[in-house]
């Protein structure tokens, strides 16, 4: 027997991974040519992407920037394939503003400037929370700046939320809860109905504050796709809220009611909720009544969102845990405290990604009214079309009205993961 | 001593109507329904009204008047003298072909979309994951129209395939033709055929007198039916309950003895042979489409917007299965690929025996919703100009007429039927597949 023994007194040199497992080569074999097959659908897709881009640059790559029509176009490109870019060039406005004047221009592009700003705190917690104020007074504010008119008519319909609100506030301790929540409902509805046009047109004439006035039938291109998706979101939230709370409801027929409502609407296509916009709408109303059709198509879109809406909401109402309606029972809230403090902060805190892509359907589904005869980019697309200088025209314009959609909706939905992610890592 | 006080006597005053529970909840839905109905009644009145005002007043019976228009692509025989009823149905018909194709191609699409973005090959997920993005946030109707374009500008037109050298050939050994104006493909035909069965024949009408040969005329009846289909497909029906039938006395073999039985070609077997038997005594062959004049004939004729619609609507709607998909089998935990794996199972078996059928429990209801959006959807088809519902019911028989309350509101019952229709079917389904829990 030998009494040698081996111990290792010093640590082995730290060695390189074998270089096929490691680097780039590494990584080329562990995520491209890992077995046959993944090598095999390398080659194919790479061999896909090869012949796109191909097909693509050369096409894309067309010096046409400053082309006048079709023809011109055919000319510079001299028999080769191209695109022709100068439609775009004589064109893009029309496709972001369609026919509204140029020189008031500046007043989409505030518009919009001031929605982001209206939004932001509601999207970005982190925000001071004293823009919420200005959020308030926007929704006032974007249909006169859109619209124009006299700014008296606005803030005559501010004025009625505000006298709703003082009414609450003052009859309450009067006359008691029920006797106010009427009166709050009451008053403003009067006020609207009978005084403010009297009132508004009186300050006009007093002090005439005004905006030129711009036809609804000159709206178009995205300005108008952002303007009916940006509206009848706003306004279907609330309505959303409702039918949801109605849905949930121990109560049989608000339940009913609310549940026709929300899978009647689900279960027509849009497009007939359009039809509905432009041939019978006024049948609905009283006789005489003429809205435009911008704001019939308004009112049907926000109908539509509305049952969406609801459905996102009673999605968030019903993760909240079953502690938290008990907990507020239990504080001795009523339900529209218990809703207001505890439920509807926590529920709707959950849905904003449902709620961010509802908004991104919506939106591309505002296409939809260029089939009833608006002109929104792609109705837009068959007006440039007529146009003789561009007879013919398909890809280019196509690819425009493609590319802004995409930018916009991809941006809204990674905000919408990054909320996910955000609110996964909260209390659950 | 104690003295007992009887309970107060409650006596009903007007007040408890709003501040005891025990009787709010009915006063808030007396005052919606109220409500409801004083908003219904002021709709109805307000239309009643206005249609007075126009001379119009409400009625189906228009839609028993010729329609005197036509409708290119239809399932059943239709022509310009038929009744506006018939237009609406040979619409909805189309509407129910190009949703069944497009359901089918988006599932496929979609479920292998969805699989391959998980694929640890980077380049094949990152491709599908373009693919998913592009047609999730752009507008279906972009693409429908788009894919309409694509098809109108860069196939050839038929006079392309004339001449002694044509520019465009045929694929296929001759029997496809892809055109400009659509897809002739070769139709099935059989010489010693059934005929078809009228379907309601009215047994008076000049159409449904036997001629010479025993069969009537195409005018017969609603509709009509191939017999040689129903054969056919009874046949091959019986085929694959037979082939079931197999496969379960297999199971059971392989239950009590552990060996399974090799039982593809007697499985094979029971499908294809009981057919191919019917076929040949049918006479069953094809007949090709020939460029004749201007213009290709005979075949089966699927024009471009059918193609359009049937393409975009199944790549837009296939871009959200694949996430539905994918999301489906991220829920699955990773144990149970780990001990599916321990098990001894090969990758391909993991995923078709361990991971889908419980990801298909996630996946199937909002795999439901994207039917019905497909379905929805493919009211857009009037972009095109293929004849649905919409098109149809919708577009020139409500124009012709001027009965818009009429055809709007059929529009939407029918297209609430399709949809309520697809959602039973699809909980049905869903509900045989859930977790049977203890």
């Amino acid at each position: 027997m030998t009494d040698i023994k081996f111990v290792r007194d010093a640590m082995v040199e730290e060695q390189e991974p074998p270089a096929a497992t490691a680097g780039f080569v590494g990584w080329i074999r562990g995520n491209l040519f890992s077995s046959t097959l993944n090598a095999i659908l390398t080659i194919l897709s790479g061999g896909f992407i090869l012949f796109v881009i191909s097909a693509l640059l050369p096409w894309i790559i067309s010096p046409t920037w400053n082309a006048g029509s079709l023809r011109e176009c055919h000319e510079i490109l001299a028999g080769h394939e191209g695109a022709c870019w100068g439609v775009i060039r004589e064109r893009w406005l029309q496709l972001l503003f369609g026919f509204y004047p140029s020189e008031l221009y500046w007043r989409v592009v505030l518009d919009f400037v001031l929605l982001i700003v209206a939004v932001a705190p509601v999207l970005f917690t982190g925000l001071p929370r004293k823009m919420l104020a200005f959020s308030a007074i926007y929704p006032f504010l974007m249909p006169w700046l859109l619209w124009g008119g006299t700014v008296w008519l606005p803030i005559a319909v501010a004025f009625g939320f505000v006298l709703g609100f003082l009414a609450h506030r003052f009859a309450k301790p009067i006359i008691g809860g029920l006797g106010g929540a009427i009166l709050a409902f009451l008053v403003p509805v009067v006020w609207w109905l009978f005084l403010a046009g009297p009132v508004s047109g009186g300050l006009a004439s007093v002090l005439p504050l005004a905006l030129e006035t711009v036809e609804s039938r000159n709206f178009g291109g995205f300005m108008l796709s952002i303007t009916i998706g940006v509206v009848a979101i706003a306004i279907s939230l609330p309505i959303g809220i409702v039918l949801a709370l109605g849905r949930q409801s121990d109560l049989l027929i608000v339940r009913s009611l609310s549940v026709g409502f929300i899978e009647f609407i689900r279960g027509v296509p849009l497009i007939t909720l359009l039809f509905v916009a432009s041939t019978l709408l006024n049948i609905f109303m009283p006789p005489g009544t003429d809205f435009d059709i911008i704001m019939r198509v308004i009112i049907m879109v926000t109908l539509f969102a509305s049952a969406y809406m609801a459905e996102v909401i009673r999605g968030g109402l019903a993760a909240l845990p079953k502690g938290q309606y008990e907990a507020a029972d239990a504080l001795g809230l009523n339900f529209w405290m218990s809703q207001r403090l505890i439920i509807m902060p926590q529920a709707l805190k959950i849905s904003i990604p449902g709620i961010v892509s509802t908004f991104i359907g919506v939106f591309k589904d505002t296409t939809l009214v260029s089939i009833i005869g608006l002109l929104d980019p792609i109705g837009l697309s068959t007006t440039i079309r007529a146009d003789q200088n561009w007879n013919g025209i398909v890809w280019e314009l196509y690819g425009f009205i493609g590319l802004l959609f995409f930018i916009f909706c991809f941006s809204m939905s990674r905000y919408s993961m990054f909320l996910e992610r955000k609110l996964q890592t909260g209390h659950r | 001593m104690t003295s007992l006080t009887d309970p107060p006597k409650e006596s009903f005053r007007l007040g408890m109507l709003i501040y005891d529970t025990r009787y709010r909840s009915l006063t808030i839905q007396v005052v919606a329904l109220i409500g409801f109905m004083i908003f219904a009644a002021w709709l109805i009145n307000n239309t009643l009204v206005n249609l007075a005002v126009q001379g119009k007043s409400i009625g189906f019976g228009f839609l028993s008047d010729p329609a005197g228009y036509d409708i290119n692509q239809r399932l059943l025989d239709y022509n310009s003298q038929s009744t506006h009823w018939r237009a609406a149905f040979v619409g909805l018909l189309n509407t129910l072909l190009v949703a069944f194709l497009g359901c089918i191609t988006a599932t496929v699409i979609g479920v292998l979309v969805g699989i391959l973005r998980l694929s640890n090959n980077w380049l094949v997920a990152r491709l599908m994951t373009i693919y998913v993005e592009m047609f999730r946030n752009v507008p279906v109707l972009l693409w429908i129209v788009f894919t309409m374009a694509i098809l109108i500008e860069t196939l050839p037109a038929p006079r392309a395939f004339r001449g002694e050298n044509p520019e465009a050939s045929m694929v296929l050994f001759d029997s496809v033709a892809f055109t400009n104006r659509g897809v002739y493909l070769p139709e099935a035909l059989f010489s010693r055929g059934l005929g078809d069965m009228p379907i309601f024949p009215d047994r008076d009408s000049p159409a449904c007198q036997p001629t010479e040969d025993g069969s009537v005329e195409d005018g017969c009846g609603v509709f009509q039916i191939s017999l040689d289909l129903i054969l056919i497909l009874a046949v091959f029906g019986a085929g694959l309950y037979g082939s079931s039938v197999i496969r379960k006395r297999a199971d059971r073999i392989q239950n009590q003895t552990g060996d399974r039985p090799t039982t593809w070609y007697l499985r094979l077997g029971v499908v294809s042979i009981p057919t191919l038997i019917v076929l040949a005594a049918l006479g069953f062959h094809l007949g090709y489409p020939a460029l004749k004049g201007f213009n290709f004939q005979g075949g089966t004729y699927l024009r471009n917007s059918l193609i359009a619609l049937w393409l975009a609507l199944s790549l837009y709607t296939a871009a959200f299965i694949a996430e539905i998909v994918r999301a489906g089998i991220l829920a699955i935990s990773k144990g149970q690929t780990e001990a599916a794996s321990a098990l001894g199972l090969r990758s391909n078996r993991i995923m078709s025996l361990v991971i889908l059928p419980q990801a298909l429990r996630v996946i199937i209801p909002p795999l439901i919703s994207n039917y019905l959006n497909l379905t929805k959807n493919s009211s857009l088809a009037i972009a095109v100009g293929y004849m649905d519902i919409t098109g149809t019911l919708g577009g020139i028989t409500m124009n012709q007429t001027g009965r818009e309350l009429e055809c709007v509101l059929l529009l939407m019952l029918v297209y609430l039927a399709i949809s309520l229709t697809i959602s039973a079917v699809m909980n049905w389904y869903n509900e045989s597949v859930k977790l049977v829990e203890r």
